[in-house]
């Protein structure tokens, strides 16, 4: 596509002319009252900013999650509140220690997500098995289950560490997602 | 009313049974023949008897109004693997009446079946099951013994001593069959034990050398 001269039908290239031409249409639209975006960035500032998570907490890093989610470090300030069901998150916080029993029903959850989806691995033993890394019955980090796109570290990692982790998901999500079916 | 008059109570006229002294020997006398010893170490008392008379002995603390031992707190094993009965099959009651505990323990070889004391005390069941599945302990009588706390289909047991730290199988995702699946167990890195001397025991020998000036995490040497 690109943009077309009127007067000779000939492409213009990206650069100054085609800047004009782009500012003149914006200011006769916006002095009417509206305002333009890319689709993209739209459903990008969306889907980051009311990020609705799906607690797995496993095990003590469930705590630290709990006490990012209340009143000191409040995820609802970033539009997340948590969510009991897979069906209506939009990111699964793995937060503990996956242990071999319990990865098929790690992996049911995940599946059950629709799209788009995220996982955050939090704290040691999601990462990489952790403390329990030559344990017979852990798995050796969570990304073994489900593809991780955020890993907070830690032991636990501090609630500020995990709201962090969940702001770089962010930004993550406005650089990476497309409106365009995968 | 205090503790003590409650205790006399349940047996008028007989002395309460304090010390553990005391109550290791009247449980010798109550148990009678299965005892095979009767000792008192620290601030444990331990019996010791024979597989076979495990739900005789501990019906008899649990209903001796002296003893009193109702509570079954645990049931556990300990493996000694050079031993011909390898497995010590441990059961740890409370006595309420007395604020004391006690220690039963019973030598078990490997394929042999302990009789199940789950009739006795409800909260058997799940520690019998959770001695099977950890050392492979049969309890002959059990209502429903499988396994507790390990996987599905996991093979083993995994607290004897010749069961590996990291076992032989791990877990991972399957895309192309889209379920999670086991695999022969691949790390990489095996497990180090730092077994040194302490830091500070270390240094012991250090200090009074000289040139210890390019040390800058221990000023104080």
């Amino acid at each position: 596509m690109g943009m077309i001269d009127p007067a000779n039908a000939a492409p213009i290239p990206p650069g100054a002319d085609q800047d004009a031409i782009l500012r003149a249409v914006g200011d006769e639209i916006t002095n009417r009252g509206f305002v333009i975006a890319k689709a993209d960035k739209l459903f990008n500032w969306a889907r980051s900013g009311s990020l609705w998570p799906m607690t797995f907490g496993l095990a003590c890093c469930a705590v630290e999650m709990m006490h990012s989610a209340a009143s000191r470090y409040d995820m609802d300030r970033y539009g997340m509140l948590f969510r009991p069901s897979p069906r209506q998150s939009d990111v699964m916080i793995v937060a503990g220690t996956l242990t071999n029993k319990m990865a098929p029903a790690l992996r049911r959850v995940y599946d059950q997500m629709p799209e788009p989806r995220w996982v955050l691995s939090m704290g040691s033993c999601a990462n990489g098995g952790g403390y329990y890394h030559y344990s017979y019955a852990v798995v050796r980090g969570c990304d073994r289950i489900v593809p991780v796109d955020v890993y907070v570290p830690g032991c636990p990692p501090t609630a500020e560490a995990l709201i962090y982790g969940l702001l770089q998901l962010q930004k993550k999500i406005r650089r990476t997602a497309t409106i365009a079916r995968r | 009313m205090t503790d003590n008059d409650l205790i006399e109570a349940a047996e008028p006229g007989l002395p309460s049974l304090a010390s553990l002294a005391d109550m290791a020997e009247h449980l010798g006398d109550v148990g009678g023949k299965p005892v095979l010893s009767c000792s008192v170490s620290g601030d444990e008392i331990e019996i010791r008897v024979a597989a076979a008379d495990i739900p005789q002995i501990l019906a008899t603390i649990r209903d001796d109004r002296r003893a009193g031992f109702t509570q079954l707190i645990d049931i556990t094993a300990v493996d000694y693997p050079e031993r011909a009965s390898r497995f010590d099959v441990v059961y740890l009651l409370l006595s309420m009446r007395n604020n004391m505990r006690v220690r039963v323990v019973a030598s078990v070889a490997e394929g042999q079946a302990v009789p199940s004391v789950t009739p006795m005390f409800m909260s058997a069941n799940w520690a019998e099951r959770e001695a099977w599945d950890m050392f492979g302990i049969f309890f002959a009588g059990h209502p429903d013994l499988r396994r507790l706390l390990t996987d599905y289909g996991f093979e083993g047991h995994p607290l004897r001593k010749d069961f590996p730290l990291t076992g032989h199988v791990e877990v991972r995702y399957d895309d192309a069959q889209r379920r999670v699946v086991n695999e022969p167990v691949h790390l990489t890195q095996e497990f180090r034990d730092f077994d040194f001397l302490s830091p500070w025991e270390g240094m012991q020998r250090e200090i009074g050398k000289s040139d210890k000036s390019s040390d800058s995490n221990n000023p104080g040497e």
